[in-house]
C-alpha cells in the first residue's frame, strides 16, 4: 500500500475534506491531501487526478510514450518522511515523467509552479497565431483551456511570429493548420506507436520545427484521424468536420461506434437533428482510445435526404397507425393458418432490445413462425495495429483491431434469437425457405447503412416474388423494397436507443443524438405498436426486460450500463 | 608550474607525424601493453577512479565513476561512444588531437574499452571535420592491420574490439550525450529523457558510456604514468569537501577572440583568465584592452575584464556566476566590441540549434534571439532586460524546465551579460544605439 500526498485546492462549495495535512513548503504552507494509491503504478498527473488536481499537460497521454518535452506539467515533488517531515526537491519536475512511491508529495499550488506554468503557455503563445475565431479547436481547445486556466493574462511578446506555410491535406482525411501546432509530438507518436505506419515526423529545428509527412507520403492509415482528437490543438484537423460548425453549439451523446464489432465507444455530436462528428471515447473495456476512420466518417447516412422517410404501401405513402394496424392484420392473419408460413429477419444492427420485441410479436402471433438473423458483412480478415512502416502485420500484441465483421450487434441479436428459438437461422436459411416455397409473409427488419453493393442482392430480392406479404423496414430502398407490399422507414443507430453487444461480450449502450428523420420513428417503437403494447419505448424499462426474459442479458438487470458497459461473457485473458 | 610538460599535445608540438610508425616510435601503445599484460579490467578503471580525471566535455563528470554505474555482470554488449561532435562555439580542442595525434586517441579508446568491457567503440565525429574524421579512420585502419583493433587484441586473447566511425548530422545538440545517441541511431538528435541514463540504457538500448576526445587521451596517460602523477597535475581536491573532485590532470585551453596568438595550449588547471590571455594568448590584438572574455564555451556565460582573476578549473567559473568551466575555450573581446553585438550572436546560435522539444528552451532561445536583434537595432525598451533576465533564469535543466543543458547554456550568456553589462544594454535602449554594423558576424 502506498500513500501519496497531492496539495489541496479548496473547490467551490465544497467543505474541506478531512485529514488534510499541513506543510510548509519554501514560504508558503500548503495543505496537503493523502491518497491511498495501492500497488498503482502511477506518475504525478495520474496520481493528482486520484483526488479531482488536474495537473495540465499536453505531450502525455495515457496510450504512448512519456517524452516529458512540452514542460506543462511541471510540479514540485519531494517526500513525506515517516516522521512527518516533508522534504521537497529543489527544482521543479515534470509530472508525466515522475513516478509516485509511497511518501510522495505532490504540489502544485506554489508561486513556484505557477510560475512554471505561466512560463510554458507565454512560450507556446510566442509562435501561436491565436486565430481563435476561425480555428476549429476553439471551445474544446486545451490551450485556450489552460491559458484561462493557468496562464499570464496578457502577452509580453512584442516580435513577429513565425508563420509557416499550412498544409492542407497532410493525407485524406486531416489538413495541418503548421503554425498552431505546439510540438508535442502526441501525432508523430500515435503513427509510430498505435498505427505504426509512421507517416508522420518533425522537420527542422527549434521553434521552426514542424509536423510533416514524409517526402511522397500521406498521412493515410484506418486510424489517421485519431491525430485530430490528439491534437491538443487545432493543428490538426479532420477534413470532414473541418469549417462545418462550432463545437460549442454541438450537444454531445455518449454512444457506441455501429461500424464493426469491435464497438468503439464514442461521444456522438450532433446539433438540430445533424450529426456532425463521431469521436472516440475512452473505454479500457472496449478499444481503448482511439477509433478507425472508416466508423468516425461512416455516419454520413444519417443525415442522407435520400433515406426511406414515410412508411409506403406499394409505393404509396400510409399513416404508420395504418400500416402497424394492416400489417399486424396480415401477419396474424397468415400466423394463423400456418405459422410456419411467416419469418422475420432481425439484421445485426438492431439494438438487443428491438431483436427482443421483434421476437416477442413473433411469438405472439405463433409459436411456429421462424426467426432468422440479417446478413452478417464480413471484408476482409480482423486489421490489426501497429502495423510495420510498409502496413504488413507485426506479431505483437494488437493496441487496436477493426474488425472485419462489419456490423454492431450481431452477438446481441443472435443471443435473443437463441432465447427464441433452438437454432440460430442464418440469412441463408431464410432465402432457402423462401426458395422451397414456404413462406407466405416475411418481416425483414434490416435497417442497414446504404454503403457498398448493399445487404441483398437483385438475385436474391428475386426469391422474394415468391411471397405473398413482404415488409421491409429499413433505411434506404434496396432490391427488395421494390418488391416489398409494406416498406418502412428505420432508424438509424443515432437516432435510437438500446444495447449493442460487442465481439467480446460487452454490453454497451447506443444513445440517440438527433431525433429520428421525417417521419421515421425508432424501430422499437414500431415493434411496440405491432405488439399493441402502449407507450413509449424506454431503453431502461426494455433492458430490465430483456435481461429478465434473455438468460444472456441477466447482468443487465439494473436496467443501466454505465459509461464502459458490462461484460456478458468473462473477457478473454481474464 | 613553470616546469609543465605538455603531455596531450607532446607529439603535436614537435609536428611529429600522425602515423602508426611515428606513434610507436614516441612510445606509444606502451600503455595498452602495460593493461593488456598486468592489469585487469577493474585495476584500469580504479587507475581511472584514483586519478580524480573529470570528463573533458564540458560537465565534468568523474569519468572512472561514471564506468561504475554501468550494470555489474552484464551479459553485453557494452558500447563506449566517443564524443567527437565539438560544436560548442570556440572550442576546437578536440580536433586537433584527430587531426594530429589520433593514436593517442584510439589508445585511450582501447584501453576504456578493456576497463569497461566494451567490444564496439562508436566514434561520433562532428561532420564538419573532415580532416579529422579521415585521420581517425586511417588511425583506425592501421591499428586493424597491426592487430591493435579486431579480434584478440595484441594477442590478448578474448578481448575483442571494433571502433566505427559515425559522422554526425550537423546539429550542436548531437553532442549532448543522449542526443549523439539517437542520432547515432539514425534518429533524430531529440536528447532522451532521464532516467534510464545511457550506463544502464543508452545506445540500442544497451549499457552505454560516452567519453570525450580528449578524455580518452587522458586516460592513455593515465595508465602509462599512473594515477598519482596525474593527480599531482593541476588543483587537487578540497580535503573539507568530500565531495569535491578537483581538477587534475593536464587541460586543453581554446584560445580565440581578439588575441594575438589565437590556439591551443595544454596546461594545468587553475591559472586565471587573465594569465591565460597573457601568458598564451599574446595579451589583446592590437594593443588595445580587453572588454571581456567568454570563460568556457559560449554556454558557460560572458565575464567583464574585472572578473579575469577566475580560475579556470571545475570550481572557479561558478564563483563568478558561470555555469562551469565548460570545454575551457575561452574567447577575448576588445574594448570596442559591442556586449549586445555578441550577446546577439551567441542567441542566434541556441535559436539555431535548440532541438525544438522542450517548449521553455524552443521559444526561450527564439524570443531572446528576437530581443536582443531588436536591442541592437536601436529599438529596446527597458522592459526587455527584465524579461532576458527571467527567460535566462528558467530555461534548463538548472531550473528543472528542459530535457536537457542546451537551455542552460543558452539562458546562461544571457543573464550574465545583462546583469555584468547591464549599463551598455541600457544605454543602448536609452539613446537608441545602434551597433554599427548589423551584417551578421561570424558565420554557421
Ligand atoms: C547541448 C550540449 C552539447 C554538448 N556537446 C558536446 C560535445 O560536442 N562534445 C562533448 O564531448 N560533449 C558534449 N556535451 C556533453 C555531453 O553531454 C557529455 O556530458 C560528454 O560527452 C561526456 O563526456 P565526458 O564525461 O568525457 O566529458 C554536450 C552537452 C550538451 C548539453
Ligand atoms: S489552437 Fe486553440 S488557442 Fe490556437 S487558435 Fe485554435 S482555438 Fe485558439
Ligand atoms: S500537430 Fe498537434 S498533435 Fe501534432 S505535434 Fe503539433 S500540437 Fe501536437
Ligand atoms: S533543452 Fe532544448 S535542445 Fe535540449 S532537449 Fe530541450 S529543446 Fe532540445
Ligand atoms: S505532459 Fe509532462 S512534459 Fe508534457
Amino acid at each position: 500500500m502506498a500513500t501519496v500526498y497531492v496539495s489541496y485546492t479548496p473547490k467551490n462549495d465544497e467543505k474541506q475534506p478531512e485529514g488534510l495535512i499541513q506543510a510548509t513548503i519554501g514560504k508558503e504552507t500548503v495543505a496537503l491531501l493523502p491518497v491511498e494509491i495501492g500497488n498503482e503504478k502511477l506518475n504525478c498527473i495520474q496520481a493528482a487526478q486520484k483526488v479531482g488536481t488536474q495537473i495540465p499537460h499536453y505531450c502525455w497521454h495515457p496510450a504512448l510514450t512519456v517524452v516529458a518535452s512540452c514542460r506543462m506539467c511541471l510540479v514540485e515533488v519531494g517526500e513525506r518522511k515517516p516522521d512527518g517531515a516533508v522534504v521537497m526537491q529543489p527544482r521543479v519536475v515534470p509530472g508525466c515523467q515522475t513516478p509516485v512511491k509511497d511518501g510522495t508529495v505532490i504540489v502544485t499550488t506554489t508561486a513556484k509552479v505557477h510560475g512554471a506554468q505561466q512560463q510554458t503557455l507565454e512560450g507556446i503563445l510566442l509562435n501561436h497565431p491565436l486565430d481563435c475565431p476561425v480555428c476549429d479547436k476553439a471551445g474544446e481547445c486545451m490551450l485556450q483551456d489552460y491559458t484561462y486556466g493557468y496562464g499570464r493574462a496578457t502577452s509580453r511578446m512584442i516580435e513577429q511570429k513565425n508563420t509557416p506555410a499550412n498544409k492542407p491535406n497532410l493525407g485524406p482525411n486531416v489538413s495541418l493548420f503548421t503554425d498552431r501546432c505546439i510540438m508535442c509530438s502526441r501525432c508523430v507518436r500515435f503513427t509510430r506507436e498505435v498505427a505504426g505506419t509512421a507517416e508522420l515526423q518533425i522537420i527542422n529545428r527549434g521553434n521552426h520545427a514542424e509536423i510533416n509527412v514524409f517526402p511522397g507520403e500521406a498521412l493515410d492509415n484506418k486510424l489517421a484521424s485519431n491525430v485530430v482528437d490528439l491534437c491538443p490543438v487545432g493543428a490538426l484537423c479532420s477534413n470532414d468536420f473541418l469549417y462545418k460548425h462550432r463545437v460549442w453549439n454541438l450537444k454531445t451523446v455518449d454512444s457506441v461506434c455501429p461500424d464493426c464489432s469491435t464497438g468503439c465507444s464514442i461521444h456522438l455530436d450532433g446539433n438540430k437533428n445533424i450529426v456532425y462528428r463521431l469521436r472516440p471515447r475512452d473505454n479500457p473495456k472496449a478499444q481503448g482510445h482511439f477509433m478507425c476512420d472508416e466508423g468516425r466518417l461512416g455516419y454520413g447516412y444519417v443525415n442522407s435526404k435520400d433515406r426511406i422517410l414515410k412508411p409506403t404501401r406499394l409505393g404509396k405513402a400510409i399513416l404508420w397507425k395504418d400500416a402497424t394496424k394492416d400489417i399486424r392484420e396480415t401477419f396474424e392473419l397468415a400466423a394463423k393458418k400456418d405459422g410456419s408460413t411467416v419469418a422475420m429477419m432481425v439484421s445485426p444492427w438492431m439494438t438487443s432490445e428491438e431483436a427482443l420485441l421483434l421476437a416477442k410479436w413473433a411469438r405472439t402471433l405463433s409459436r411456429d413462425v421462424r426467426l432468422a438473423l440479417g446478413p452478417v458483412p464480413t471484408v476482409g480478415k480482423d486489421d490489426h495495429y501497429p502495423k510495420d512502416r510498409r502496413g504488413n502485420d507485426l506479431n505483437s500484441a494488437p493496441k487496436f483491431t477493426i474488425r472485419a465483421e462489419k456490423c454492431p450487434n450481431k452477438k446481441g441479436v443472435s443471443e435473443v434469437l437463441k432465447q427464441f428459438q433452438l437454432r440460430l437461422h442464418t440469412f441463408e436459411d431464410l432465402l432457402s425457405w423462401v426458395d422451397a416455397g414456404q413462406l407466405q409473409a416475411v418481416y425483414l427488419a434490416a435497417g442497414y447503412p446504404p454503403r457498398g453493393q448493399g445487404w441483398i442482392t437483385t438475385e436474391q430480392a428475386d426469391k422474394f416474388k415468391k411471397v405473398q406479404t413482404v415488409v421491409v423496414h429499413d433505411l434506404a430502398t434496396s432490391p427488395v423494397s421494390d418488391i416489398a407490399t409494406w416498406v418502412l422507414p428505420a432508424a438509424a443507430f443515432a437516432e435510437k436507443e438500446g444495447t449493442f453487444v460487442n465481439h467480446a461480450g460487452l454490453a454497451q449502450a447506443v444513445r440517440w443524438g438527433v431525433t429520428p428523420s421525417g417521419d421515421c420513428r425508432t424501430d422499437g417503437q414500431v415493434f411496440l405498436d405491432l405488439l399493441q403494447r402502449r407507450g413509449l419505448a424506454h431503453v431502461g424499462t426494455l433492458r430490465k426486460e430483456l435481461a429478465k426474459e434473455v438468460r444472456y442479458f441477466a447482468p443487465l438487470a439494473e436496467g443501466e450500463l454505465g459509461e464502459y458497459g458490462i461484460h456478458l461473457e468473462t473477457p478473454q485473458g481474464a | 608550474m613553470a616546469d609543465f610538460e605538455p603531455v596531450l599535445l607532446r607529439r603535436i608540438l614537435k609536428n611529429a607525424s600522425p602515423s602508426l610508425e611515428a606513434y610507436r616510435g614516441d612510445g606509444g601503445y606502451k600503455a595498452l601493453e602495460k593493461a593488456l599484460n598486468t592489469m585487469t579490467p577493474q585495476q584500469v578503471t580504479q587507475a581511472v577512479i584514483d586519478s580524480k580525471l573529470r570528463g573533458r566535455g564540458g560537465a565534468g563528470f568523474p569519468t572512472g565513476v561514471k564506468w561504475t554505474f554501468l550494470p555489474k555482470g552484464h551479459p553485453g554488449p557494452i558500447y563506449l561512444c566517443i564524443n567527437a561532435d565539438e560544436s560548442e562555439p570556440c572550442t576546437f580542442n578536440n580536433r586537433i588531437l584527430m587531426d594530429q595525434d589520433p593514436h593517442q586517441v584510439i589508445e585511450g579508446i582501447i584501453l576504456s574499452s578493456y576497463a569497461i568491457g566494451a567490444t564496439t567503440a562508436y566514434y561520433y565525429v562532428r561532420y564538419e571535420y573532415g580532416d579529422a574524421t579521415r585521420a581517425t579512420q586511417k588511425a583506425i585502419d592501421e591499428c586493424y592491420a597491426a592487430g591493435l583493433l579486431g579480434k584478440n587484441i595484441a594477442g590478448k586473447q578474448g578481448f575483442n574490439l571494433d571502433i566505427f566511425v559515425h559522422r554526425g548530422a550537423g546539429a550542436y545538440i548531437c553532442g549532448e550525450e543522449t542526443g549523439l545517441i539517437e542520432s547515432l541511431e539514425g534518429k533524430r538528435a531529440w536528447p532522451r529523457i532521464k532516467p534510464p541514463f545511457p550506463a544502464v540504457e543508452g545506445a540500442f538500448r544497451k549499457p552505454t558510456i560516452v567519453n570525450n576526445v580528449e578524455t580518452m587521451a587522458c586516460i592513455t596517460h593515465i595508465v602509462e604514468r599512473g594515477a598519482d602523477w596525474f593527480r599531482s597535475i593541476g588543483v587537487p581536491p578540497d580535503p573539507n569537501n568530500p565531495r569535491d573532485n578537483g581538477s587534475t590532470g593536464p587541460k586543453l585551453f581554446c584560445i580565440s577572440g581578439h588575441v594575438n596568438k589565437p590556439g591551443v595550449v595544454e596546461l594545468p588547471m587553475g591559472l586565471t583568465v587573465r594569465d591565460l590571455l597573457e601568458k598564451h594568448g599574446g595579451g589583446i590584438w592590437e594593443g588595445k584592452k580587453a572588454k571581456g572574455a567568454i570563460p568556457g564555451g559560449v554556454s558557460m556565460g560572458v565575464i567583464p575584464d574585472t572578473e579575469f582573476d577566475m580560475r579556470l578549473d571545475f570550481n572557479g567559473p561558478a564563483k563568478y556566476g558561470c555555469l562551469g568551466l565548460g570545454t575551457a575555450a575561452v574567447t577575448y573581446f576588445d574594448q570596442d566590441t559591442s556586449i549586445v553585438d555578441v550577446l546577439y550572436n551567441i542567441c542566434r546560435f541556441f535559436e539555431h540549434e535548440s532541438c525544438g522539444q522542450c517548449t521553455p528552451c524552443r521559444e526561450g532561445t527564439g524570443w531572446m534571439h528576437k530581443i536582443v536583434d531588436r536591442i541592437r537595432k536601436g529599438q529596446g525598451r527597458y522592459d526587455d532586460l527584465k524579461i532576458l533576465e527571467e527567460v535566462g533564469d528558467q530555461i534548463g535543466i538548472t531550473p528543472g524546465t528542459t530535457i536537457c543543458g542546451l537551455a542552460d547554456g543558452a539562458g546562461w550568456p544571457v543573464k550574465l551579460a545583462v546583469r555584468k553589462f547591464r549599463s551598455e544594454f541600457e544605454s543602448y535602449i536609452k539613446n537608441g544605439k545602434k551597433t554599427h554594423s548589423l551584417t551578421l558576424v561570424g558565420a554557421h
